[in-house]
């Protein structure tokens, strides 16, 4: 809680740079702009003032400053237009309209979820074979390791296309990217978590005559929950991640990507922006959903939180 | 029908090698460590090869891994001019400025534990988002030029090495700073001597972290405009040929090069954190 102050002034301090940032980044717009509205502008020509930097067509017309901020194609959109887009685009339309970014959003998130879903669970079997085959531990665990280095995200766009000729189309092909990148974080963490329990707790286990089961249900996946919760963190993050990088170039109608895109190439930087913006909050909210999440279990299993 | 059915078998044995050398006795050694994963690599490969003639897949959606071999033999100087483009000019050029620059500002921000207390928590906030959607708006910023792709990774790795850098300048012990002061040392030689070193192991950190973000940023950003070379424009480009041996390649020399990137960082911090427990062998 303590931490409240210290973060308001941060992000205070990054919307004041932002702000500043918006008069030399939309300048030469607003004097073309304005220039056609017949207001006078210092160089009259427009190469006259493609050889001034922004902030010095801003010193030589001080009276244009406002006008930056209104722009409506802007090359940086200022803090509050965006946030009047988002207004406008989540509360002022119908949720089920194409112009809503929390239809937008759902297309999105579908497919984030079950795949996220999908990955978390094949990735716990596959850390429980690792932690008691030897076999799986050698052969495989290197390579779940490796692929952490590989740019595989990239491919993303790819592997939808190739599904989709296949003639496999709707949420599956984005969930199964979001699968596989949610499922090697929670392959190594899960891992690292079944190990987690030390010699004596385990020589305890056998003093007991637990065997390998009532020692897995009892004592390792109990004590992987912690490490299990922070690769959910991570899982999620990269899943809405690389559903949002597979919409951006493939053609998607639909979604954050689809959105992010179409504002680009369509003249529209606000909608692009408003859309970054929904993807960045609803992120803010998986990751935050999960914390919570975890916060509850590791209470209730008696964790003390620091 | 015959190669699916010596695919099996590949499978199979592959399968029981690796159960007779990971359960033998010298399953420890480090020679062990490396064969066994060689050998589910190449059962893999070998499998995949032989079904995909077997089932007589269409190249077009799975080439097999001979052509991409070929492929990447006949390919070698436009692979290494995408790889250029890409990797040093593109992601080299923004990893390095992202780290200086979190850097800078993490030791910047720890000068008050207030700052601290706020680019924390907002670091890692940023750092579980998708930055790499700004991709769109920063080609449309700096052009369609590698300078673009550096600004992108720039932004991507900043905060995961900026949190790392933060929280590791704050792991030293109120033990180890008095005796800083009993020395009789000030701000700097106390960060140089002792809590840079101290947070070298969380910079590393982040600074792996970065190393895949920094790729991935770079192919993603070049899908929305780059030159003619590049190996995110010759994945879309080659994809729309049908070309599928190409995007392999790609992927191949991308998976390569993401690979020693992040070996190099790993080797570059036993070499400067060889006093941390988890370097020791």
């Amino acid at each position: 809680m303590r931490s409240i102050l210290p973060v308001l002034t941060v992000v205070a301090f990054v919307l004041l740079i932002w702000c500043l940032a918006v008069i030399p980044m939309n300048m030469h717009l607003t004097a073309d702009q304005a220039q056609r509205d017949g207001i006078s502008v210092q160089p009259e020509t427009p190469i006259a003032r493609q050889a001034l930097s922004g902030t010095g067509l801003a010193w030589e017309n001080p009276h244009l400053i406002p006008l930056t901020f209104t722009h409506k194609r802007p090359n940086l959109p200022s803090p509050h237009q965006i946030t009047a887009e988002m207004y406008n685009t989540v509360f002022a339309v119908k949720l089920t309209s194409k112009r809503s970014l929390v239809f937008h959003g759902w297309v999105t998130l579908a497919p984030t979820l079950l795949g996220f879903a999908i990955g978390t669970l094949l990735g716990i079997l596959l850390a429980v074979g690792i932690v008691f085959s030897r076999v799986m531990d050698k052969s495989v665990m290197p390579w779940a390791i490796v692929s952490q280095t590989i740019p595989i995200l990239a491919l993303a766009p790819m592997i939808i296309v190739v599904l989709g000729a296949v003639g496999i189309h709707g949420v599956l092909p984005k969930s199964i990217i979001a699968a596989y990148l949610s499922f090697f974080p929670v392959v190594v963490g899960m891992v690292k978590g079944l190990r987690s329990p030390d010699a004596m707790q385990l020589d305890l286990l056998q003093t007991y005559h637990a065997n390998n089961t009532q020692g897995f249900w009892k004592l390792r996946l109990p004590s992987s929950a912690p490490y299990l919760f922070a690769s959910l963190k991570i899982g999620i993050s990269a899943s809405l991640i690389g559903t949002i990088v597979a919409e951006l170039p493939t053609g998607a109608k639909a979604g954050f990507g689809a959105r992010m895109l179409v504002g680009d190439q369509y003249g529209q930087p606000i909608l692009s922006w408003a859309a970054l913006f929904g993807a960045a909050f609803t992120a803010a909210a998986l990751v935050g959903i999960i914390a919570l999440i975890e916060r509850g279990t590791l209470r209730k299993m008696g964790v003390k939180l620091a | 029908m015959i190669y699916v059915f010596l695919g099996f078998i590949i499978w199979g044995a592959g399968w029981l090698l690796n159960i007779y050398f990971a359960n033998s006795k010298h399953s420890d050694h480090w020679a062990m460590q490396v064969i066994i994963p060689l050998i589910f690599g190449l059962t893999l490969l070998l499998v995949w090869q032989f079904f995909v003639i077997g089932f007589q897949v269409n190249p077009v959606f799975l080439p097999r891994p001979t052509d991409i071999l070929a492929r990447i033999a006949s390919e070698i100087p436009r692979l290494w001019a995408d790889f250029f483009q890409t990797i040093i000019k593109g992601a080299m050029t923004g990893y390095i400025i992202g780290a200086v620059s979190a850097f800078a500002i993490a030791i910047l921000a720890d000068r008050s534990d207030f700052l601290t207390r706020g680019v924390l928590p907002i670091g890692s906030f940023m750092a579980a988002l998708p930055i790499v959607g700004i991709a769109p708006i920063f080609v449309k910023w700096f052009g369609s030029n590698w300078e673009s792709k550096a600004a992108v990774v720039a932004v991507m790795v900043f905060f995961p090495i900026l949190v790392n850098t933060v929280s590791g300048l704050r792991d030293t012990t109120a033990m180890q700073r008095d005796l800083m002061r009993t020395y009789g040392a000030s701000y700097w030689p106390t960060m140089i001597k002792l809590r840079i070193p101290a947070a070298m192991p969380f910079i590393f950190n982040g600074l792996k972290i970065a190393t895949t973000l920094a790729l991935i940023g770079a192919i993603v950003a070049e899908f929305f405009g780059s030159p003619t070379v590049g190996m995110g424009f010759r994945i879309s480009t080659s994809f729309g040929q049908l070309a599928l041996d190409m995007v392999w390649a790609e992927i191949v020399i991308a998976a390569i090069a993401g690979s020693v990137f992040c070996g190099i960082v790993a080797l570059i911090e036993c070499w400067v954190t060889f006093w941390h427990p988890s370097q020791r062998l």
